[in-house]
């Protein structure tokens, strides 16, 4: 995969005719595209051939790649697909030299692109003419560097990759040293790095500039009215997490939102590619930390598939499939008994949801070993058998308790007059919107868009068990409500079939595990449907026991580009409810 | 003082036998009163919220008050990954915390920057800006383990002595400068030391980043 | 009617809070006919039982995982850990340090020197335990790790890490069966293998044995001729 093959009068290169001298190349299953010609072939892609869901834009850097010495350094790799027809992803590459790193915005066209593109100029430096708000997104502006960069080097930077040598045999923790402590170890005996001849006293901090809002001062009549800025920061009682929103009202209504985050970016990504490939696992445990055992899945997929396909053992398949749906259940109770918080109804309708949670976590700790970070799939199947009487618990939960509670809290929420005036048209979001910017999920669902991914594009075995797609057709707070509590009632359905039919047998390929292994040079993009949206995984190997490149695609950061659009024109208080509906969790948002 | 009428106490050690009464009231009612301040960072949010709620209560031990407002509240459980760009928050809140306030590092990151101490947006450890009564180790704690590092808190309460506990003196001030937030997180008690060791590093023979390229120039 | 929905919600709310009352008088004994120590909830049960920490604790499944811990053999006292480096090797945070000890003359030895882990890194993963072909390291089951100082209570070295074997036992009792199962297997094929070499060379020497008697005679013949 070195060098794109040029072809002669573009015979065999799709949508040549159409936009002559766009698509110039393929690499793998990619169409390599000429960075001047981006835009038009992206509208012609959204408006002739159907391709309106851009699910992810990821950035990549070539520079020590064995395989792509001749390519040039900065890399975009962009994932279409279509609503209407389903089916596989059309990928697109566009390329940019290390000396002029600009690549047209594909925002006019696709405006999901919004805050991905801002988290690759953060984190590559690759600049995107076009754009309505280049700014940092995940750091902070002034922070010295690019740092997804492959010469960029952190403060602890011991080897390029894990495991170190540093730790065996001569692994010692000398507590009579000078710097005893291993983290005093690094620069400047700490996890901190400063430009060389930096000052602090001659240091200017830059000033951010937010976009919100048209008009700053409107004539009402002779009367000259003023806009306010409210920051709702990022410790306030709304347990989402660590998530600020800047907020410019007028009076009680909202005329700009804008939302900021990177309060919890634990660099996922520099870290997972100094991790070998089994390491990783663990990580994605703490990326959405409520359902640990859906990001296992979507990982290990991602590497099944990049291995080129593993066998996995039938018992396997299944395991994780009832995994998975648990977890679907936890999570969407967690996310009704946190809007309900939100709206007011302080912890009572909270206390009902994590009752049952607390009893499926026991369930999780006897198979897995931990409530929460469940690290229990591996390439290939799961990494152990469930205990005896594991499967009798599992359908005793299925069969009784758990309809009982979501009925339970169906017919105690879902008339309630106070739940019907505050959620009911708060917070429309129209079904051409969603596709627009790019939402998944039970937001995209309660917009109208019957799109699921479990039916689309089945991964594991969800072609074998009946099921409905939740469909409802408000558009605002209360459709993705009622659209979470269907999902429950569905995810029961499949849990049912999928226990009456769980086979006996092996749950990991025959032979001894191995810790490290090589996968040949190659790339990948698996997707799932998590509870909160499409969660896809985009790993590239080189041949090493590590991968070259590792990103993950959040559900919640892309349905946050549809939060300031969908919370214009509403009172202030609609806000905490609307981003109580769209159900982000910031170890994902951040990762 | 029943008890202590058929002791001969000499004059100069009475007031001390009250003080030991008056100690042992006023750290009880202290620490069977502690407020935690709602302030979930992460995944250990999460176990801190379970152990809120029915199954493990915190309102056992007095601690059922959490209100997210630092100015109500006496225990901060700093619970999850300290990031740099939240540092400056952090230590704001716990600026505004009246005393006496306790602060709890709830988890493998807030203790010690957790598995994700090698990144570049990852502080290790909150004792590097405020200062942590108790650490509860794991990944996360379960609520189990919280509830055990709380007891532990409240042990230490039960020790402290009016005579010796620092709010009741009066040049006692203990407020941390606020970090900012600059090419990388700076605190500003270390100014001088930072300025001292960039200029070493600038007038190196080779500088770091240069060091850095050309090995793995090399080694491609 | 306005407000039905509100009314329906707060009847499910105070039947909540009078069956709590009612369950103390209709199952009687209550509750706390269960072990008092240790509780593990039948599914059966309405709602869910708090769990009065620390006079109660939860029953705490074999696989779960907290921090490591080192097995020594309970009889012999040695190290069950060789120092072979896998455990640091796949940690993922790498937060495991090992010096592998050298004999007088400075030949490496199978057997850890040091041994730290700096709990302050670990995620409690497992991978240590799960990729140990000795089966020294496993996951201990104590969470009452809470301490008042990081370092250097909260980086523990081969002492604080090392457990007796029966420990080890007691909290995983199938593992520990299957283990002993394992080594029972493993020495009963050891001594066959053993038993088969023995034979073997009891019958090369007996025919090494023949083969000198008969050259010895065919000597005395030729002597003899």
């Amino acid at each position: 995969m070195a060098q794109p093959e040029t072809v002669v009068a573009g015979v065999d290169l799709p949508f040549n005719d159409a936009v002559p001298g766009a698509v110039i190349g393929r690499d793998g299953e990619a169409l390599v595209v000429a960075r001047d010609k981006l835009l038009e072939l992206a509208r012609y892609l959204r408006d002739h051939e159907g391709y309106d869901y851009l699910s992810s834009v990821t950035g990549v850097d070539n520079l020590t790649h064995p395989k792509r010495k001749d390519v040039e350094r900065f890399e975009v790799v962009y994932h279409l697909y279509s609503t209407k027809r389903g089916g596989g992803p059309l990928v697109l590459k566009a390329r940019a030299p290390e000396d002029d790193p600009e690549i047209p915005s594909v925002v006019s066209v696709w405006p999901g692109a919004d805050f991905q593109e801002r988290e690759i100029w953060d984190l590559f430096g690759i600049r995107f003419p076009g754009h309505p708000n280049l700014r940092r997104i995940l750091l902070w502006e002034g922070f010295h560097g690019h740092p997804l960069r492959k010469d960029w080097k952190e403060a602890y930077y011991e080897e390029e990759k894990k495991p170190y040598k540093s730790r065996h045999p001569d692994g010692r923790y000398d507590l009579k040293a000078k710097y005893p402590w291993h983290e005093e170890r690094a620069v400047f005996h700490d996890n901190l790095v400063f430009p060389e001849g930096f000052d602090p006293d001659q240091m200017d901090i830059p000033v951010v500039e937010y976009r919100l809002g048209q008009d700053i001062y409107r004539e009402l009549e002779g009367i000259k009215t003023d806009r306010i800025i409210v920051n709702m920061g990022p410790q306030h009682p709304s347990t989402h997490g660590v998530f600020r929103m800047v907020v410019a009202l007028e009076g009680e209504t909202i005329v700009g939102l804008e939302p900021e985050m990177g309060y919890l970016h634990r660099n996922h990504e520099k870290i997972g590619e100094r991790n070998t490939y089994l390491m990783n696992i663990p990580y994605t445990d703490r990326l959405d930390y409520i359902c640990s055992m859906s990001n296992n899945l979507g990982y290990v997929l991602a590497v099944e598939k990049l291995m080129g396909g593993v066998e996995v053992p039938e018992r396997a398949k299944y395991l994780r499939i009832i995994m998975v749906e648990l977890t679907r259940i936890i999570n969407h109770m967690w996310a009704i008994g946190f809007l309900l918080n939100d709206l007011g109804a302080f912890f009572t309708p909270a206390l009902y949801a994590i009752e049952e949670r607390e009893l499926i976590l026991d369930l999780f700790e006897a198979a897995s070993g931990s409530r929460m970070m469940c690290n229990y799939m591996r390439p290939g199947g799961v990494v152990r058998d469930v205990p005896d009487g594991w499967i009798e618990e599992a359908r005793k939960l299925v069969h009784n308790r758990l309809p009982r509670a979501v009925d339970e809290l169906d017919a105690y929420l879902t008339k309630n007059e106070i739940l019907l005036a505050r959620t009911k048209g708060v917070g429309y979001l129209s079904p051409e919107d969603a596709i627009a910017y790019s939402t998944s999920g039970p937001v995209l669902r309660g917009s109208g868009v019957p799109y699921d991914i479990r039916k689309v594009e089945p991964y594991c075995i969800y072609d074998r068990f009946d099921f409905d797609v939740v469909v409802e057709d408000g558009g605002d707070v209360y459709a993705r409500y009622m659209v979470r509590i269907r999902e429950m009632r569905e995810s029961l359905k499949i849990l049912r079939q999928a226990l009456r039919d769980i086979p006996e047998g092996p749950v990991l390929p025959p032979g001894k595990q191995k810790y490290s292994f090589r996968i040949p040079p190659g790339e990948a993009y698996q997707r799932i449907e998590a509870p909160k949206g499409e969660l896809g995984f985009y790993l590239v190997s080189d041949g090493t026991a590590n991968p070259y490149r590792y990103h993950v695609r959040a559900p919640s950061f892309i349905n946050l580009t549809a939060l300031g659009p969908m919370c214009i024109g509403y009172k202030v208080a609609d806000s905490v409810a609307i981003l109580g509906s769209i159900d982000i969790v910031l170890g994902e948002t951040d990762r | 003082m029943a008890e202590n009428e058929h002791l001969e106490v000499p004059p100069e050690l009475e007031r001390n036998v009250f003080l030991t009464t008056l100690d042992a009231i006023y750290n009880w009612s202290r620490k069977s009163s502690l407020w935690p301040m709602m302030f979930g960072l992460a995944c250990c949010a999460i176990e801190m919220i379970c152990t809120a709620a029915a199954r493990y209560d915190l309102a056992r031990f007095g601690m059922e008050v959490m209100r997210p407002s630092p100015r109500q509240a006496d225990v901060m459980i700093v619970s999850g990954t300290v990031t740099k760009k939240m540092v400056p928050q952090v230590v704001r809140l716990y600026n505004q915390m009246p005393q006496p306030r306790y602060v709890v590092a709830m988890g493998s990151c807030a203790t010690g920057g957790g598995p994700f101490k090698e990144g570049y947006n990852v502080v290790s450890g909150i004792d590097k800006f405020i200062p942590v009564d108790v650490y509860v180790p794991g990944c996360p704690p379960t609520p189990e383990a919280l509830l055990y590092g709380m007891m532990r808190l409240q042990e230490k309460i039960k020790r402290q002595s009016i005579k010796t506990v620092p709010w009741y003196r009066k040049e006692y001030r203990d407020d941390i400068p606020v970090p900012v937030l600059g090419p990388d997180v700076l605190d500003l008690r270390r100014k001088e030391e930072i300025k001292r060791k960039s200029k070493e590093l600038a007038e190196a023979s080779v500088p770091r980043y240069k060091r850095i390229l050309e090995e793995m120039k090399a080694s491609s | 009617m306005i407000g039905a929905g509100i009314l329906r919600g707060l009847k499910i709310t105070a039947r909540h809070v009078i069956e709590t009352y009612l369950d103390d008088v209709k199952k009687i004994p209550s509750r706390y006919a269960y072990d008092r120590r240790l509780i593990k909830q039948p599914l059966e049960e309405e709602g869910i039982f708090t769990i009065q920490y620390p006079e109660e604790k939860r029953v705490l499944p074999e696989n779960f995982r907290y921090i490591p811990m080192l097995i020594f053999d309970a009889e012999t006292g040695e190290d069950r850990c060789t120092a072979c480096g896998i455990c640091a090797k796949v940690c993922p945070p790498q937060c495991i340090w090992i010096v592998r000890d050298q004999d007088k003359t400075g030949k490496p030895i199978p057997r850890p020197a040091e041994f730290y882990i700096d709990i302050t890194v670990c995620m409690g993963c497992g991978y240590c335990a799960e990729f140990c072909p000795f089966d020294a390291i496993k996951m201990n089951h104590d969470y009452e790790i809470a301490a008042y100082n990081r370092f250097p209570d909260l980086v523990l070295d081969k002492d604080a890490l090392s457990v007796p074997s029966t420990y080890y036992a007691q909290l995983y009792p199938k593992a520990w069966e299957e283990e002993q199962r394992r080594r029972e297997e493993e020495r009963k094929k050891q001594e066959a293998r053993e038993k088969a070499l023995a034979a073997k060379r009891a019958a090369k020497a007996k025919k090494a044995a023949a083969a000198a008697k008969k050259a010895d005679a065919k000597k005395t013949e030729e002597k003899g001729e």
